[in-house]
């Protein structure tokens, strides 16, 4: 197994409150990692240091290292523009912009310049909502508002515009987090489907949801990260008492 | 003549506006707390749960004994005084049946002054009228009094007499609460139906005296028609459009300098600037739209203007010291805070959620602002420039100090131009007739402002419905 991200003693503190210290851990290249814990435990901190995301909250300072394919992304000679294209981010509430559904799968090829003509956007675009399972729901309506769709819908447009720019990782921020059960189900298959060529990092309130799609569970509280390992050893043996005590529901 | 009536006791009571309003509003707070304590009362006997809070039967008390005595007080107040003229009037007319009707109104004029005690007078027929008319006065505050209190007590005791524990005060309180809002929006539309009447019906005998189609389609305007019959004049004409493009090319002027820098400035505020630097910069720029316009005006004729024609004679160009680009540049910058200040609040209304998506996306700041916030700002955006444009056109002060009065056809922007605005100014002022055709022209002109500035906003909406982004 070939490591995607590789992350030393990362630590994040928004003015003098520190959200997570001394996180170090490995993921794995395409498969589906979860990073899961009770809310403020600062997983969703530690999905933003990722990709940069942290950078547009004021006041906010990271110490510690993270290498993405063995290249420091806090590195000097990156840019963060250039990384989130490469790391891409569907978030809690599924936000499409409010354009055509065309326009929002093709903004993110349009602004990299992926696509040289209109018939290559074309593909992009149509290969993008196949791939996210969505092509039979709304191929004749490409041009409708994305806004009009419904709660999984529009996430699964969110999930198909992050796919548009081919990125390397997918982070997820509780992506299911607004959505019904059916709707869950359809974006895990999605992610399953997904996992084969993408690494994908989610951050989920649900255990289940966790066992249900990752191979590898990081469990957070309090800013620490308490154990990581694989997911059916976590669920089923956990080394460390506190998180026996989360999965099991006794505290979170 | 002595006259001793037996009304002549309550005139030994006087009951002033102020004292009746106070005692009714007494009245109204005391049924708030009667009901409220009332009921708490009633429900305790029968062990019973009030239907609604406390408060709602002392609210709905209070409207009761408040509201009906306050019309009441409002109708007699302003009806009565009119009411006692009329009979007076009639008084006057049947007493001397010859009296035509002006000289009526004379009298009773002269009734009126002497009862104030305002003027003095030997006629003893007008010394009994006024001494009448001033016990009139005295019945109708005395009588206004007596019903008003009555009536709020009246009322009051009896709402909080059949409030039972089981009635729902709430529903009745709220539904009055909805009935005010409704007046409320109902008066700001009568209003404007009668301001717009009122500009019709006098620009309709405007137009009874000139061609409907020579003053909107005329190119020429020259208000000046003979005053008195042995003046020496030329024919006055009424052609609307060299004034109408004044108005045009200022607003012009001022958008193409207030745009671009209050939506610019805007986005600096809303996108970029720190909170340190925001917290400075826009109570500054808000401090704009503080300064009166005519101190703009001054700005505008002994700063700007001068600045324009010396740029232009260094140009070549000749210049005139009253010039369209002089008011409107100033204009410009009076308006620059109502589009930044406004633009600003729009884009930063614009969700977060949609900037993390497209920064996620691998975006630029600039291309998240071009692409995601503007365009699902524009609505906002379109309200914004609208209010300005309105402000802009109807800007009187400084077009009168900065761009002249002289109406040229014109869209040389280095030229004096006039502005509807300030022509209706110009027309109204002074020694004038309200019959006479030069001011009924300002009408006309009043009037086809406010036809241009509906279209404008008619235009204007059409526009940020069409490029509306939807967002939730």
């Amino acid at each position: 197994m070939t490591s995607k991200f590789r992350t030393k003693k990362v630590e994040v503190s928004y003015g003098d409150k520190k959200a997570i210290r001394d996180i170090s851990l490995d993921i794995e290249k395409n498969i589906i990692t979860a990073l899961i814990g009770p809310s403020g435990c600062g997983k969703s901190t530690f999905l933003r240091c990722l990709n940069r995301m942290n950078d547009v909250i004021e006041n906010c300072s990271i110490k510690g290292s993270i290498h993405l394919d063995e290249q420091d992304i806090y590195g000097p000679d990156i840019d963060p523009v250039e990384l989130r294209a490469r790391v891409g981010m569907v978030f809690q509430k599924a936000n499409p912009f409010p354009k055509s559904i065309f326009d929002n799968i093709a903004y993110g090829p349009r602004i990299h310049g992926l696509a040289s003509n209109d018939s290559e956007l074309k593909d992009i675009v149509h290969n993008s909502l196949e791939k996210a399972g969505l092509m039979d729901e709304v191929k004749d309506r490409l041009n409708d508002q994305a806004t009009g769709l419904s709660g999984g819908q529009q996430q699964r447009i969110c999930i198909a515009r992050a796919i548009a720019v081919s990125p390397e990782v997918i982070l997820m921020d509780e992506p299911c987090s607004a959505l019904d059960p059916i709707a869950t189900a359809k974006i895990e298959e999605l992610m399953n489907e997904l996992s084969e060529s993408y690494t994908i990092i989610i951050v989920t309130h649900s255990m289940q949801q966790a066992a249900r799609v990752s191979k590898k569970t990081a469990f957070f509280h309090l800013g620490d990260l308490i154990e990581y390992n694989d997911t059916d050893k976590i669920f089923t043996q956990p080394e460390n008492q506190k998180t026996q005590d989360y999965i099991t529901g006794r505290f979170g | 003549m002595a006259r001793q009536s037996p009304d002549r006791i309550f005139t030994s009571m006087t009951l002033p506006l102020s004292f009746v309003f106070f005692v009714l509003l007494g009245l109204s707070v005391y049924f708030y707390y009667h009901a409220k304590s009332g009921i708490v009362r009633k429900a305790a006997l029968f062990s019973d749960r009030t239907k609604a809070l406390p408060s709602h039967y002392g609210q709905q008390s209070f409207l009761w004994a408040f509201i009906p005595s306050f019309l009441i007080l409002l109708v007699l107040t302003i009806g009565g005084p009119n009411y006692i003229d009329q009979i007076f009037y009639n008084k006057i007319q049947e007493l001397n049946p010859t009296f035509n009707e002006s000289f009526v109104s004379l009298i009773l004029a002269k009734v009126i002054n002497v009862s104030n005690g305002k003027i003095s007078t030997g006629e003893e027929n007008i010394i009994m009228l006024a001494k009448d008319y001033k016990i009139a006065f005295e019945q109708l505050h005395f009588y206004r009094g007596l019903v008003v209190i009555l009536c709020a007590a009246l009322l009051g005791m009896i709402i909080s007499y059949r409030q039972k524990p089981g009635s729902n005060a709430r529903e009745q309180v709220e539904k009055f609460i909805v009935n005010i809002f409704f007046a409320s929006a109902v008066i700001a539309i009568f209003t404007t139906v009668a301001i717009i009447l009122s500009l019709f019906f006098e620009a309709l005998r405007f137009f009874n005296l000139y061609n409907f189609f020579d003053f909107i389609f005329g190119l020429h305007w020259a208000p000046n028609v003979a005053i008195r019959t042995d003046q020496v004049a030329a024919e006055g004409s009424f052609g609307m459009i060299p004034v109408l493009l004044g108005t045009l090319l200022i607003s012009f002027i001022a958008m193409c300098v207030a745009i671009p820098i209050g939506l610019l400035s805007a986005i600096y505020l809303a996108e970029f600037a720190t909170p340190k630097i925001r917290d400075f910069v826009k109570p500054t720029l808000e401090i704009l739209a503080g300064i009166p316009t005519v101190v703009y005006g001054y700005f505008a004729a002994l700063t700007a203007a001068p600045f324009f024609r010396e740029i232009g004679f260094s140009l070549g160009l000749d210049v005139s010291s009253e010039s369209a680009i002089a008011a409107g540049a100033v204009m410009g910058i009076m308006i620059i805070p109502f589009i930044s200040s406004l633009s600003d609040d729009v884009i930063r209304a614009v969700p977060q959620s949609l900037r993390d998506g497209s920064m996620g996306l691998g975006a630029t700041k600039a291309e998240t602002i071009y692409i995601v916030i503007l365009p699902a700002a524009i609505p906002g955006l379109v309200g914004a420039v609208l209010l300005a444009v309105s402000r802009a056109i109807g800007e009187t002060m400084i077009v009168v100090m900065a761009a002249g009065l002289s109406a040229n056809l014109t869209v040389n922007p280095l030229e004096s131009v006039t502005t509807v605005t300030v022509q209706i100014v110009s027309l109204l002022t002074g020694d004038t007739e309200f019959d006479d055709i030069k001011t009924l022209s300002a009408f006309g002109l009043g009037l086809a402002l406010f036809f241009f500035t509906l279209l404008l906003n008619i235009f204007a909406l059409s526009i940020s419905r069409r490029l509306a982004e939807r967002y939730d």
